[in-house]
């Protein structure tokens, strides 16, 4: 027996002698700080500390640890780890808090030896820990226990850059994600998934495999699903099932659940499970797409959807155009990564099915999951757990009807936790995306024309892929003015992983070939390339490609703020000299709207003081890490009048909050808040209306006692019985922004406002190796109003590390890179310097003026590298990611068509 | 540790050549390439974990040279004193995946394991090492270059422990390098490496040894590059791709493909000559 000392505590363990160590922690003594994101050793979400040595508690099978110490962030019991958590907490360190306990960890070995590290010392020691949010440099600057960050709320809490208002929980160690709630006992579902891109299946003798199995209680296929086995984010294109009937449309596809105890479920052989496999043809790119087999009968050519946007005469301007930029350019699925992977807990409760989950559209959950098993809406409630990640792949179903169907056959909680390579097959991708454009300018470097033309491969689900198709023509102009446009999107389906929605909807795949071109055509008018982009921005009373007028657009301040970074990165990049290396500088913008496009999608908010004067803040957007509790609140205590620290939040549980709808499309901030606001006003309004006082009283709330003052005088609220809801007073109101459907070429007003952007990215490129180093970017951003600038900076620093992944290293490649050593993303000592602007504009729609930005962000990072790339080197990529062979193929190309 | 669920955890080695005698075991020391090969919870069994024997953790010097024993970590090779011949392996080391890898993972491991991005493999050819294979009938001595096979294959019997990787003395003279070429920072598998130990005795060079990993089935020392400098002023131009021909068989993969490889190849060897350029005129 294992003999382990936790805490102070002695332990005999009871599991078996091989067992990963990180289970045993989890499981045996509920440890459950101890993440598993990826069960190899390349997440770090694991790290422990062994007789003071930081490991992957995945890797290590207790019998090698017998008689050791181990430390787990659960026990608080040391003042390195109090003072880390404190730092984590001012720094804003911590967004989804998933890697947070590992990344502490890491650093707790650190700083017991070296109490004052350098940067390049903090760097080592956590470069076994990936951060999938924050872009790293904030967890960096923690460990450095650099001055605090975090600011205390004075009059007003909006502008403040506040702690998140959720952080304790995630600094020490008690956050609970989609694998940590629930009871022990609960049943253990697996999936049986398809081992070909493409194939038709039959099923055996399930009965007579399951009885030679010991501890099962439930094998399901599609004819257990109750409801309609089709499913789909867009429902009249609701086209995927929840477990495939006859036939596997992409690798991994589940076809049959596995329902039993733990220990049973869990040692089962799956790939012995009775199913006959007939493979079928199959394609896993956009350029195969349109000749392959038909993936659904009603879509010809295997085109979902198409997208267009045409205003004026395109054509015939860019034949009048004094110069013409073309150019393809082709970009790779690329995988959210994050570091939790889908988990989730479903039990009945007499009749009411429970799915507590991971996931970024609880609303949606809820109504899809209901349609799959048949039941009213109302009979599904879903919780909600902190979410470790999502970025996009959380807003469609993953586990929900599975375990939701596991539940309701077996009666029992069942739990279903994918691994990562489950994680990696079924979750949906960023489209690949192969563009072709042409963008003309005319003597004077004003572009009057661009031609955009997209094949999106949308792999074998719609999923989001509809909202790819039409985001993209609307936004691949960039933030420009384009009188004559032409833009079409194509999703296609393969049997390549769905894509879906991530960071962008295409915008990110888009901007990287008009900004490509937009490179182009300086060098061709001879315009400094800051200034080709600023005299083409759009400016306040511009005119999108879809029709709509601007107002308050902040491109040319964001450009401006930029202005002296841009001199002095030339410079530094012209006076670099090295043998081996080159600098270069680039830069590109980004625009974004917020909100669905042309679709209603309000949100709703609730506060209520209770008659023991309590103040309950029902927010019902998900806070995947973004900070979405933390900045609803802000506002809501500013329209209110009452201080951030006196509401207490109920979060989006399905049964106790109304919708806010998901959190994506950087809407939450604007939509929510905007919701946010109109109900502290309201409330407030409530409350002044019981005073015969001015608007400019002042809210107190003490002791749960609330008054009113008013100059000197002073009234109590009396706040009387309760309502249905258990409040005293209370305000609920909506906001759904305004926006027009868009006709037959995309005229129209798809969204009520947009946030700006722009970046330079100063890289150093290896002539001989091809490879790069990003080694500073600035980003000025036009939020509105900053409502938190640590959460905003936050942003832009995580977004800046997904698309420096996009640019430089990410390529998931099906059927091949479905792990975390294959498929890399930026590690801790990839990021580059960062330095954030913030510039507000103050957008009239948005509440006290905010705009979204978390897409945004990652936008203009990437054809900024790119540009960089280009600049430094000559080398015009077509490709992304800027692999190394790539680069160098590029160098070497550009020599050779060099005059 | 005795058997529990078909689980050795033996104390020596000869306890440990027992077993393997009388079963077909996995043998696990640090676990970094056994746990991440499987999606289960548990380790499969049979299984012989060495990590308990105290006798193969560390360094032992004596005459015949230097043998480092099979569960050496990463980390273990960091922190010792070792002659500057061992220069390529300890930056080697630092390179393997980061901290949390480098703490458990062994040295011996790496070699068993057989990859052909294996960091140790190239640092270790250039320091002529030698693994010793033991067995209940003996122990037998081969040069490393011989104990790999191809990718993911050693000459190993399955009743064989490989108890240490002995350095003979004749290759502890010198300085070593090593130069590692991934697609990110830290944690990343080497899209190519190289490793280099030389003796340069009044500015020339006077014994060489390179060797290149990740562009073929097995990392390969490099003979005609290695005579090319002997005799010779230091001086990387020495070298070009034609040193390299018949020593490369690259393929592509999804981290390069085999002409990036190949290119890369001689710019590495290049540059790390170059190191040895540079500390000799700093
Ligand atoms: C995140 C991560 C990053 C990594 N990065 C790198 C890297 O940068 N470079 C690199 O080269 N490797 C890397 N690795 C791979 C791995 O860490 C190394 O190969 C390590 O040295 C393996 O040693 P181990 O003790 O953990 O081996 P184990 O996993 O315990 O064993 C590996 C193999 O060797 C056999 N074996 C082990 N010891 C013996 C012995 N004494 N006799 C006979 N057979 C034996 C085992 O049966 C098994 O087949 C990485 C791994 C991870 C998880
Ligand atoms: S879970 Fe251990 S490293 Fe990812
Ligand atoms: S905060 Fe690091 S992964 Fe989310």
């Amino acid at each position: 027996m294992t003999r382990v000392i936790v805490a102070g505590k002695h332990h005999r363990l009871a599991s078996p002698p091989g067992r990963r160590l990180s289970e045993v922690l989890r499981d045996e003594l509920d440890l459950k700080s101890v993440k598993v994101g990826c069960d190899a050793g390349d997440c770090g979400a694991c790290t422990v500390l062994v007789d003071g040595q930081q490991v992957c508690a995945c890797l290590i099978p207790i019998a090698q640890v017998d008689g050791a110490t181990i430390e787990t962030l659960d026990a608080d019991d040391d003042a390195v780890k109090q003072k880390l958590q404190d730092a984590f907490l001012d720094h804003g360190a911590a967004q989804c808090g998933i890697c947070t306990p590992g990344m502490m960890m890491a650093a707790v070995e650190l700083l017991r030896t070296n109490a004052v590290p350098s940067r390049g010392e903090v760097e080592t020691a956590l470069a076994g820990v990936l951060c999938r949010c924050t872009g790293y440099a904030k967890i960096v600057d923690a460990v450095m226990g650099l001055s605090p960050r975090a600011e205390q709320a004075g009059d007003h809490a909006v502008g403040v850059s506040l702690r998140r208002v959720d952080g304790q929980a995630k600094v020490d160690g008690t956050e609970q994600f989609g694998a940590d709630v629930g009871p022990a006992d609960a049943l253990l579902v697996r999936a049986v998934r398809a081992p070909y891109f493409h194939a038709a299946f039959t099923l055996g003798d399930i009965d007579a495999w399951a009885s030679a199995q010991s501890g099962i209680e439930a094998v399901l296929t599609a004819r257990d699903i109750p409801g309609q086995n089709r499913f789909g984010v867009i429902p009249p294109l609701a086209d995927q099932p929840a477990l495939a009937e006859r036939v596997a449309r992409y690798l991994g596809e589940p076809v049959a659940l596995v329902v039993g105890t733990k220990d049973a479920v869990e040692a089962i052989d799956l790939s012995e499970f009775p199913v006959e496999w007939n493979p079928l043809a199959h394609t896993t790119t956009e350029a195969e797409a349109r000749d392959g087999a038909l993936l659904h009968t009603d879509r010809p050519e295997n085109e979902l959807i198409c997208g267009r946007v045409v205003r004026g005469a395109p054509e015939e301007a860019l034949k009048q155009a004094t110069f013409v930029a073309e150019g393809e350019f082709q970009t790779a699925y690329v995988e959210h990564a994050y570091i939790e992977p889908e988990a989730g807990l479903a039990w009945m409760d007499q009749d009411t099915l429970v799915i507590h989950v991971c996931t970024q559209a609880p609303v949606m959950d809820r109504d899809d999951t209901a349609l799959v098993l048949g039941l009213a809406p109302d009979k599904v409630r879903i919780v909600p757990t902190a979410a470790g990640g999502g970025f996009g792949a959380k807003l469609d179903l993953s586990v929900q009807p599975l375990i939701g169907l596991a539940a309701i056959v077996t009666g029992k909680p069942c739990r279903m936790v994918f691994s990562r390579n489950e994680s990696m097959r079924a979750s949906t991708k960023r489209h690949p995306g192969t563009m072709r454009a042409a963008i003309g300018a005319d003597a004077d470097g004003h572009v009057v024309a661009m031609r955009f033309d997209g094949d999106f491969n949308t792999g074998a689900y719609a999923s989001w892929g509809p909202t790819v198709a039409t985001r993209v023509p609307v936004h691949a102009t960039g933030p420009y003015r384009t009188p004559n446009y032409h833009a079409e999107a194509h999703a296609l389906h393969t049997n390549g992983p769905t894509s879906g929605a991530f960071r962008g909807f295409g915008v990110p795949q888009a901007a990287i070939m008009q900004e490509t071109l937009y490179d182009d055509l300086a060098q061709l008018c001879g315009i400094d390339r800051l200034a080709f982009r600023r005299q083409n921005a759009f400016r306040d009373g511009d005119v999108t490609a879809t029709g709509q007028t601007l107002t308050s657009v902040g491109m040319i301040e964001c450009l401006d703020a930029l202005r002296p970074h841009w001199a002095d990165a030339l410079q530094r990049a012209d006076q670099h000299d090295a043998p081996h290396t080159r600098r270069g500088v680039g830069i590109a913008s980004c625009w974004y709207g917020c909100g669905n496009t042309s679709l209603a999608n309000p949100s709703t908010i609730r506060i209520g003081i209770t008659p023991d004067g309590r103040l309950v803040l029902h927010q019902g957007a998900t806070d995947i890490g973004q900070g979405a509790n933390t900045v609803i609140a802000q506002i809501a205590a500013d329209a209110l009048g009452l201080p951030v620290d006196r509401f207490q939040l109920i979060g989006p549980d399905t049964h106790l909050t109304p919708d806010c709808g998901k959190t994506s499309a950087s809407r939450q901030t604007f939509i929510t808040g905007r919701a946010a606001e109109a109900a502290g006003a309201a409330l407030r309004d409530t409350i002044l209306r019981q005073t015969n006082f001015s608007d400019a009283a002042e809210l107190r709330l003490d002791g749960g006692t609330l008054s009113v003052r008013d100059g000197s005088k002073v009234q109590k609220i009396d706040l009387g019985a309760p309502n249905k809801f258990g409040y005293a007073l209370m305000a609920e109101e909506t906001y759904d922004p305004p926006t027009s459907t868009l006709d037959e070429n995309g005229q129209g007003t798809p969204y009520a406002l947009y946030g700006y952007g722009a970046q330079i990215a100063e890289v150093e490129v290896d002539l001989t190796l091809g490879t790069t180093r990003v080694l500073r970017m600035v980003a000025a951003h036009d939020v509105g109003r900053a409502i938190n600038p640590l959460l905003a900076e936050g942003q832009i620093e995580g977004g800046i590390a997904q698309g420096l992944g996009l640019a430089l290293m990410e390529e998931f490649l099906p059927g091949r890179t479905e792990n975390l050593h294959d498929y890399l993303i930026p590690t801790v000592g990839d990021m580059p310097q960062i330095t954030s602007i913030l510039i507000e504009k103050p957008d009239p729609n948005g509440p006290m003026g905010a705009r979204g930005l978390g897409e945004h962000v990652l936008i203009p990072t990437a054809p900024a590298i790119l540009n960089g790339i280009r600049h430094a080197t000559g080398a015009r990529l077509t490709k992304a990611p800027a692999l190394p062979h790539r680069v160098l193929a590029a160098i070497q190309a550009a020599k050779e068509t060099a005059p | 540790m005795g058997l529990q669920n078909g689980y050795f955890r033996p104390t020596s080695v000869d306890e440990a050549l027992d077993h393997l005698a009388a079963n077909d075991l996995t043998i696990a020391a640090g676990c970094t390439d056994l746990f991440p090969a499987t999606e289960q919870k548990t380790l499969g069994g049979p299984v012989l974990d060495i990590s308990g024997i105290t006798a193969l953790r560390g360094f032992r010097k004596n005459e015949t040279g230097i043998t480092i024993g099979a569960t050496t970590t990463w980390s273990d090779l960091i922190a010792a004193p070792l002659p500057s011949a061992f220069g390529g392996l300890k930056l080697a080391a630092r390179e393997v995946g980061a901290r949390q890898i480098q703490n458990r993972g062994t040295l011996a491991g790496n070699l068993c394991n057989a990859s052909p991005a294996a960091d140790g493999v190239p640092p270790l050819l250039t320091l002529d090492a030698q693994v010793v294979l033991a067995s209940k009938a003996g122990r037998r001595v081969m040069p490393l270059a011989d104990f790999l096979i191809g990718p993911r294959q050693t000459a190993r019997r399955a009743d064989e422990l490989l108890e240490g990787v002995h350095i003979p003395a004749s290759a502890l003279m010198g300085d070593g390098q090593f130069l590692k070429l991934g697609a990110r920072k830290y944690l990343v598998i080497s899209i190519a490496m190289v490793a280099a130990r030389l003796v340069i005795a009044d500015g020339v060079v006077a014994e060489a040894a390179l060797a290149i990993g990740a562009c073929g089935p097995v990392a390969a020392r490099l003979p005609k590059a290695e005579a090319a400098l002997v005799g010779q002023p230091m001086d990387p131009g020495l070298i070009n791709a034609s040193h390299l021909q018949g020593y490369l068989a690259p393929i592509d993969d999804m981290r390069a493909d085999a002409a990036y490889r190949t290119t890369v190849a001689t710019e590495l060897v290049q540059r790390i000559l170059g190191r040895f350029a540079e500390s000799r005129s700093a």
